[in-house]
């Protein structure tokens, strides 16, 4: 909150001091660790609604802590190269207030322990998502991006409530901790988890809800590189993760996570391999990584923990720089298409340097972090054998093939290949190119060199990415992690994967664009097509259910009033007649007043006319309730009348004086009847209400309390006091309806004027 | 277009306009034990600008409560549910009143001692609401059909 009025004055620099949120929890997390790396967990709590079991309880173990680092760490990258990237042109205001609540939301999610807290922000990083991928909002494709991706995100998330819901109320808790150690089961469980993994799925981009993140790429590139490669995308493995051990037995979850990483991994790669907008590549890219997660950590494999771990660190390192240099290209040159950027990056050594690093550790080179993860996944499903030890390693072989095919597409043409080969037309021989600062690229730098580093010297990593496996399932790997792995079986797929992707990349370099592009219809167009589908729906839903015609909601709204109600007040025994008609000769003439002037409102031919009865009726009542003793109401329903019958008076000078409509007799005899039967209504339930048999009625209690209570006015010390929540609650909805009356009539003012 | 105002309602207007606004702060203040209240009090008060309303046209409701519509809603909302969220910084169960009495510097010998309640900062509250939702009504519906005419 405070990020607004800081980046109002500061502009970019209120970037920077934001950095201090994600630094400060590298810390944080950094002090911890070596006590979470020997196996213990932090665990705080704030009990918010004990009886509901709902507390704000977050756990720090060794996955938390991966992902804690990631999160913040990639995050303190992020902010200080968009503090590069933005201009002063930017919304930096909401830029910053809304990159700042993700890195709190997503800090969130990876250290919830309570599911409903989880999801809380869960959804708060869609929302962040929308506000960033939408940034300037002033471009038709950003807004509808934006929407897409908040429009699945937030579905999905929803039905993942659905079934956070179903597993909490199975195993009798909420905690994540606890479902874990002690897993339900059954069939409800099964349908839960099915909940659940759409939530995944929409969150982690995975095919076919995958279509919202090649879109996102109309955002900032700090924001493509943060939320939609290293962070939040990340939300689904994550929860994937932390779940699949315990439940990876459940029929159905490894088949559903199996195919589902699967066909993200083809279908991702795939895309990727034929894109020419680099950013879009890095998507599709993304989202085959994605895949690959998927597979190693959510089917539920324990050997293959370790090597799920490692690879996902490994990519939030190589992808974030990617994008990072990607929006570097991106702001240098002008443009985000590769054959555009053809040679751009030579231009730039330390970029060149950069992009290469980033890319061999996506592609799973030596000697980078992507390659100890790929060889520790490979030797991992080779030692799980069986089915699906099988499957999931042809699919991850296969994604590491197009890995290899795109990470060379992406490198060849911007950094590896000579300057434009043939000098067209409009070529004028010198290409725009701004040369970056070294505080641009550092940031894309520093991520794409720890990969290197931690790809040399493994053991750096390894105790904590091993505490991160064994926290997920004590069956995971303990072996330290070796960057020379021997030669044998995992090192020569390697070898076959790498040469393959090679031959793939030249394979579609020369020709089968247009192929592919027929084979596989841009997704996001039918995510767009079902929008629009629901949009129609619901366009329809509400003409036949808001009319916009006053008498007829209230007709509605009154009818339903009476029948419930009095239904339930005929099947019940009728209340007996109080023991006297009246208290007093007064309380009759002024009863029977108020009877004929309800009839008179009905004859009235003029509104005004109607209106002055209608006041006069409610006169009359006020006087009854003075007659009664009660003079507080009587007060109150004077004066509410007065001001009613000002508004009115205010409204119909704008009115045809007389009814503009001729009603029927029939008509007004049906709404007369209509009010008749809820008059009646009323007093029989009043009737019944007093006559309840109870040991100690309510208001002899107020009576007793309003003076400890400070006050002998029992009817105000019930609105002020006992009942005070209940006023304040009405004076808040008092307040925001007339707000909405002041910009209503001010809009429509202003709309006359002009 | 302005219509002719009456004398004898703009010379009532004079008299009665301060009279109402207080007896609106009377039965704000002795709510608890009288009939009255904030609510109360609020219309009353309102009644009063409808009163320069009907005088002098909206120009007159302008010149009677300068203050912008929304803010005396905000004050309002403000005032009753910070009165109510104090007692949770001090440990105690939301919108707890607290209570305190005071003898008075000079006039105490005759009214002996005044009870005080955070009760009637919560009532305030309701005044301002109630007096902001009939001057927002003023100024919108009343100028509109002014214009109109």
């Amino acid at each position: 909150m405070a990020a607004v009025p800081l980046a109002r004055r500061l502009g970019k620099v209120a970037l920077l001091v934001c950095a201090a949120g994600p630094l400060a929890a590298v810390v944080w997390s950094a002090t911890r660790a070596p006590g979470v790396i020997r196996g213990e967990s932090v665990v705080e709590t704030i009990e918010w609604v004990p009886g509901l079991d709902l507390a704000l309880t977050v756990r720090l173990d060794g996955f938390a802590l991966l992902m804690v680092l990631i999160v913040s760490g990639v995050g303190v990258a992020i902010f200080g190269y968009a503090a590069r990237y933005l201009s002063d042109d930017d919304p930096l205001p909401r830029f910053t207030a809304a990159l700042t609540g993700f890195a709190g939301a997503m800090l969130g999610v990876v250290l919830a322990d309570h599911l409903l807290l989880l999801y809380v922000c869960w959804e708060l990083t869609s929302l962040a998502s929308y506000l960033l991928i939408g940034h300037k909002g002033a471009e038709k494709e950003q807004r509808r991006a934006a929407l897409q991706a908040l429009l699945v995100t937030t579905a999905g998330g929803f039905v993942m409530l659905g079934g956070f819901v179903l597993l909490g109320q199975a195993a009798g808790t909420y905690r994540l901790s606890g479902l874990v150690a002690d897993p339900p089961d059954g069939t409800l469980v099964a349908v839960a988890l099915g909940l659940v993994l759409v939530g995944i799925a929409t969150k982690s981009a995975q095919v076919p809800v995958h279509g919202w993140l090649p879109a996102a790429m109309v955002a900032p590139t700090p924001v493509s590189a943060y939320l939609h490669a290293a962070a939040m995308v990340k939300a689904g493995v994550y929860l994937a993760a932390r779940l699949a051990p315990a439940f990876g037995a459940v029929a159905g979850w490894r088949a559903a996570v199996l195919v589902l990483g699967s066909a993200s991994i083809l279908v991702g790669g795939w895309q990727a391999l034929r894109e020419r907008d680099l950013k879009r590549l890095l998507a599709y890219s993304t989202i085959s990584q994605l895949g690959l997660l998927m597979v190693l950590l959510g089917v539920g494999i324990p050997e293959a923990t370790t090597a799920g771990v490692t690879l996902l660190l490994a990519h939030a390192l190589a992808k974030s720089a990617l994008f990072m240099t990607a929006g570097v290209l991106d702001h240098a040159a002008g443009t985000r298409d590769l054959e555009e950027l053809r040679g751009a990056g030579r231009r730039s050594p330390a970029l060149a340097l950069t992009v290469l690093a980033a890319a061999a550790s996506l592609a799973g080179l030596p000697p980078l972090l992507g390659f100890v993860a790929k060889e520790e996944a490979v030797s991992a499903l080779l030692d799980t054998g069986g089915g699906v030890g099988v499957l999931a390693l042809v699919a991850v072989s296969a994604g590491a093939v197009l890995t290899v095919g795109y990470a060379v597409r992406a490198v060849w043409l911007p950094i590896l290949a000579r300057g434009p080969s043939s000098a067209g037309p409009d070529d004028t021989g010198e290409r725009r190119w701004e040369a970056p600062g070294p505080a641009f690229l550092a940031s894309g730098a520093v991520l794409g060199g720890t990969g290197l580093v931690l790809g040399v010297v493994p053991a750096l990593v390894s105790p904590l990415l091993i505490a991160a496996a064994t926290s997920l399932t004590p069956l995971a790997p303990r072996e330290p992690l070796h960057l020379w792995p021997g030669l044998g079986l995992p090192l020569t797929m390697s070898a076959f994967t790498i040469a393959a992707g090679l031959a793939l990349a030249a394979v579609v370099a020369r020709r089968a664009q247009p192929v592919l592009r027929r084979l596989l219809p841009a997704a996001d167009r039918v995510g767009d097509a079902a929008l629009y589908g629901v949009e129609r729906l619901c366009h329809r839903v509400i003409g036949v259910l808001q009319p916009g015609s006053l008498p007829v909601y209230l007709t509605v709204i009154l009818a339903t009033a009476l029948v419930i109600p009095g239904t339930a007040l005929l099947r019940a025994a009728s209340p007996g007649l109080p023991a006297r008609a009246t208290d007093s000769t007064l309380q009759l003439v002024v009863g029977l007043f108020v009877v004929v002037t309800a009839v008179a409102v009905l004859r009235a031919r003029h509104r005004f006319a109607a209106v002055l009865v209608l006041g006069t009726l409610g006169y009359a009542v006020a006087a009854l309730f003075a007659v009664h003793g009660a003079p507080d109401l009587a007060l109150t329903q004077f004066l509410v009348e007065t001001v009613t019958l000002v508004a009115f008076a205010l409204v119909l000078r704008r009115l045809p004086s007389s009814f503009t409509t001729r009603r029927s007799p029939r008509v007004v005899a049906g709404r007369g009847a209509l009010a008749g039967a809820l008059g009646l209504l009323v007093a029989m339930l009043a009737l019944s209400a007093t006559q309840v048999p109870n040991d100690r009625p309510v208001s002899e209690f107020y009576l007793d309390e309003a003076e400890s209570a400070g006050g002998s006015n029992v009817v105000s010390v019930i609105l002020s006091d006992f009942r005070a929540l209940d006023t304040l609650g009405e004076i808040t909805v008092v307040a925001v309806a007339t707000l909405g009356v002041l910009h209503l009539l001010r809009a429509r003012r202003e709309e006359d004027e002009g | 277009m302005r219509r002719e105002r009456s004398l004898m309602l703009d010379t009532a207007t004079r008299l009665l306009f301060p009279t109402l606004l207080l007896a609106s702060l009377f039965l704000l203040v002795v709510g608890h034990d009288q009939p009255g209240g904030g609510f109360s009090g609020g219309l009353v008060a309102g009644a009063a600008l409808v009163l320069r309303f009907l005088a002098g046209g909206d120009a007159e409701t302008r010149t009677a409560l300068r203050l912008r519509p929304g803010l005396l809603l905000a004050a309002g909302v403000l005032a009753a549910s910070g009165t109510g969220a104090v007692p949770l910084l001090l440990g105690e169960p939301l919108l707890t009143a607290g209570k305190t009495s005071l003898r008075l510097p000079v006039i105490g010998a005759w009214i002996g001692e005044v009870a005080l309640s955070t009760t009637l900062l919560f009532e305030a509250g309701v005044y301002a609401v109630v007096l902001g939702l009939v001057q927002t009504l003023l100024r919108t519906l009343g100028s509109d059909s002014e214009e109109h005419q």
